[in-house]
């Protein structure tokens, strides 16, 4: 059945593809090479279109994926499939977690993480950067959103719609 | 609930760009707005939603819906972070797919893109306070931040061994009193 196979087959990306984002790029090339549910070149468009519409690439892969095959019930499938590990575990973490927050241990590695989490966000911020500061005036216009995010503090969105109108009009 | 549902629902949809471009929302909306968690907390989620299987973006969703409101939590927060995508991808699979190369949408991504560099800059920096203490902070940072920039480790081992060098000093006190 077409349905359980969209579910055991994100199953296991899901289960596997650790890091997240373009971790489960590989996982789905394998895929598109085993089932006549996407091509090689429409995993290649995807990847390039999840990056202008919201959400993680692996659900967008795993909804289009699902719908080419077998519509709305197959994107539900292959979606569901893809985050059921992830739930179950970080469930079961989340659990832990509240239950042993005060041990010393736990507190020393938390204490050890979270410099490298920095590093992490610093190092996602650069790979964006490469991507969206691509002039001078690009630049520049970089330079006017940190300050006034950094001044005036509205909500993200609200920048974000914002620097959607200044794009049109500026034709960046 | 409801709330827990519309702040993740939210957070889904003006994600551009996976898990780190949604780290400004996420302190927007959980830490600032609905006080769900600390900036502390967050990057624990983080580093524990790097580490384990699945996407980043989700499992941090899980992780809150779970904390505040149970199982049921868990599941909710995931269905409303991944919603809004299913949507949108579905309807650009069905009808949009030729719009998706519109110029006036190109133009639109590329200031959101300047706007989301922007946004994680700024959150780096309200963070680093929380994030960074004293000088066992300060190297492990730098060493974390050089391995990534100039060896392209996975952040997973990163995660790994920032985990282990946290228990160092813990040990080398227990040494000194012996």
């Amino acid at each position: 059945m077409i349905y359980w196979l969209l579910f055991y087959e994100f199953f296991k990306v899901g289960l596997f593809a650790i890091g997240g984002g373009l971790v489960t790029v590989p996982f789905l090339f394998d895929l598109s090479e085993h089932y006549a549910w996407f091509s090689t070149k429409e995993l290649a468009d995807m990847i390039a279109i999840a990056e202008s519409t919201p959400g993680p690439l692996g659900v967008n892969m795993a909804t289009f994926a699902g719908y080419k095959t077998a519509g709305i019930p197959g994107a539900v499938a292959a979606t569901f499939g893809l985050v059921l590990p992830s739930l179950v575990i970080i469930m079961i973490i989340a659990g832990l977690l509240k239950k042993f927050k005060d041990n010393p241990y736990v507190r020393q590695v938390l204490s050890g993480i979270r410099p490298a989490v920095m590093a992490l966000i610093l190092m996602a911020g650069y790979e964006i950067a490469r991507l969206a500061i691509l002039s001078f005036e690009n630049f520049i216009l970089f330079v006017l959103f940190a300050l006034s995010i950094r001044f005036y503090k509205a909500s993200p969105v609200f920048y974000m719609i914002v620097a959607a109108v200044v794009g049109i009009i500026f034709k960046l | 609930m409801l709330q827990l549902f519309l702040s993740f629902f939210k957070i889904g949809l003006f994600t551009f760009g996976g898990g780190y471009a949604m780290l400004p929302l996420l302190q927007d909306e959980i830490v600032r707005r609905r006080r769900w968690a600390t900036d502390e907390e967050l990057m624990d989620y983080y580093s524990i939603g790097q580490c384990t299987p699945g996407i980043i973006a989700v499992n941090v969703a899980t992780f809150i819906g779970t904390r505040h409101y149970g199982k049921a939590g868990g599941c909710l927060a995931t269905l409303a972070i991944v919603l809004p995508s299913m949507i949108i991808i579905t309807l650009i699979a069905a009808v949009l797919a030729r719009y998706m190369h519109n110029e006036y949408l190109t133009h639109a991504f590329a200031g959101i893109r300047i706007a989301v560099t922007a946004l994680i800059l700024n959150t780096f920096f309200d963070m680093w306070k929380k994030g960074v203490k004293g000088y066992f902070g300060y190297t492990v940072f730098a060493l974390a931040a050089v391995i990534l920039f100039f060896f392209n480790l996975s952040a997973v081992l990163i995660v790994i061994a920032a985990a282990l060098t946290g228990l160092l000093p813990g040990i080398a006190r227990r040494k000194k009193t012996k």
